[in-house]
């Protein structure tokens, strides 16, 4: 195992396993609380257990695209601009891409069971959440386009930030559509007035558990990147040495 | 900066008049835009009467799209940004400038829009007070427009995929002005809202406007710089 752990390049480190394992408890705790302990709703029965998945990525979502605009605001202001917090802000958008996803789909399922239709235009934070997927897929798409590392930081820098200003712009506007527009529908927080304890701390047991998962994906997927990095750096110099090291080129250069 | 401003957009919309791309181009684009709804929802001019404010927004975008590409294309051309560059315009007048340019294009396109769908779609004629709203909703609305618009012309120019890349972009960031402005005109036309629902509409409009005029100024140097 020494021998591998050396050998063997990878983006693990002793913090990142501890931080990995944590993160697996956390999971563990959270299907014990999920599915075990808290109990079904009166009102809405077990779908109420989406909850315990839902929330945690909704909040996920909110918190990975804030990193991704913090570090890009870090990286335009010029006393603290480093790739670094490109790199990182990178990383952020794209888990945050994956819990955006998670949270509009078990948002979607639990409208399919409680309310009967997958899509709700009233209801502000389902569409306010697919606005924000939409708002970072174009960032991811734009971070995707080969340029020098500098120029695709800057570029990418803003459009982070203009893609967070545009988050609350969003949300009002889709708030208002509903309240000026139509007839009140239906809201979550009718449903279900008063949370239960266990409900509630089952809530916060997935909040940690998620947060636990969305810190160690952004430690590998940073790493990760670095070695991205540091391959277009190096690739050409490296594989030209190895080329120039290769014995048949020296014997037709000797011959 | 406004000396600068008044140069970048005069400089715009002089390359626009001779090019006359906005009025060939842009123009027919929009219309037919407008057409191709009306045969989607059956030519019924009761339904188009209701949705127009609507479809008209719609077009409006559509055409933001190209009025972004042109803003940028002669600049990427021929190493042009480089000059602009070298010029020692300040980036930040430069930003008003082109943003200026921009909504001036997009107001015009604008009215001519609205005689198509006056035209096309028949809506009753606002009173006094809904044209007061409906000319405040247009002008705080393009201007919003031309600001985001400037912004991500300025970020793409010079990437080869930027035409399948803008949309992505835009459109997402540009939906709250959609419904806001969407809403106004439908209270200036009183379709199904009142007058006064308007008023905190032009706000959210005039939020956007100037949170992103404020992000133009300050991020247009850095953007300028090496990209």
């Amino acid at each position: 195992m020494t021998a591998g752990t050396t050998t063997r390049p990878g983006t693990g480190t002793r913090g990142s396993r501890i931080l990995g394992v944590l993160a697996l408890a956390g999971l563990a705790w959270l299907v014990i609380f999920g599915f075990l302990l808290s109990p079904a709703d009166e009102v809405q029965g077990d779908s109420v257990r989406l909850m315990y998945v839902h929330v945690p990525s909704a909040w996920l979502a909110y918190l990975s695209f804030g990193v991704t605009a913090f570090c890009s605001l870090m990286y335009l202001w010029k006393r603290t601009r480093s790739l670094a917090w490109d790199r990182v802000a990178g990383c952020s958008a794209e888990i945050g891409l994956l819990f955006t996803g998670l949270a509009l789909v078990t948002g979607m399922t639990w409208g399919q069971v409680t309310r009967g239709h997958v899509w709700d235009w009233g209801d502000a934070r389902l569409v306010t959440t697919a606005l924000l997927f939409l708002l970072f897929v174009g960032y991811v798409a734009l971070r995707r386009l080969p340029a020098a590392p500098n120029v695709r930081a800057k570029r990418a820098a803003v459009a982070g930030i203009i893609a967070f200003l545009d988050v609350p712009l969003v949300h009002q506007s889709v708030e208002w559509f509903r309240t000026l527009h139509q007839s009140p529908t239906i809201l979550r927080k009718d449903l279900n007035p008063q949370i239960d304890g266990v409900m509630l701390f089952s809530v916060f047991v997935g909040v940690v558990a998620f947060t636990l998962v969305y810190v160690w994906l952004l430690v590998h997927r940073n790493r990760v990147a670095m070695m991205e990095a540091q391959l277009e750096a190096g690739g050409l110099e490296q594989a030209l040495a190895e080329r120039r090291g290769e014995p048949v080129g020296t014997a037709a250069v000797g011959s | 900066m406004l000396r600068a401003a008044l140069l970048v957009a005069g400089k715009d919309l002089r390359i626009e008049w001779r090019s006359k791309v906005g009025i060939v181009q842009v123009l027919p684009f929009a219309m037919a835009v407008l057409v191709l709804f009306a045969f989607a929802l059956d030519g019924n001019r009761s339904t188009l009467r209701d949705v127009t404010p609507g479809l008209a927004w719609i077009a409006m975008l559509l055409s933001l799209l190209l009025g972004v590409q042109r803003a940028f294309g002669p600049e990427t051309a021929d190493g042009a940004l480089d000059a602009l560059r070298l010029s020692g315009l300040e980036p930040s007048g430069v930003f008003l400038g082109k943003a200026a340019a921009l909504a001036a294009q997009l107001l015009a396109l604008g009215m001519l829009l609205g005689i198509g769908v006056a035209l096309f779609y028949g809506p009753d004629a606002p009173g006094v007070g809904g044209w007061v709203v409906l000319v405040t909703t247009v002008v705080v609305a393009t201007t919003g427009l031309a600001a985001v618009g400037t912004l991500y012309g300025a970020l793409s120019a010079g990437i080869r995929v930027r035409d399948t890349l803008l949309p992505i972009l835009v459109l997402p960031v540009v939906m709250p002005v959609l419904i806001a402005a969407t809403r106004a005109v439908e209270a200036s036309l009183g379709i199904g809202a009142e007058l006064t629902d308007a008023w905190p509409w032009v706000g959210l409009l005039a939020v956007f406007t100037l949170a992103y005029t404020a992000l133009g100024l300050l991020a247009f140097g850095p953007l300028l710089e090496e990209t």
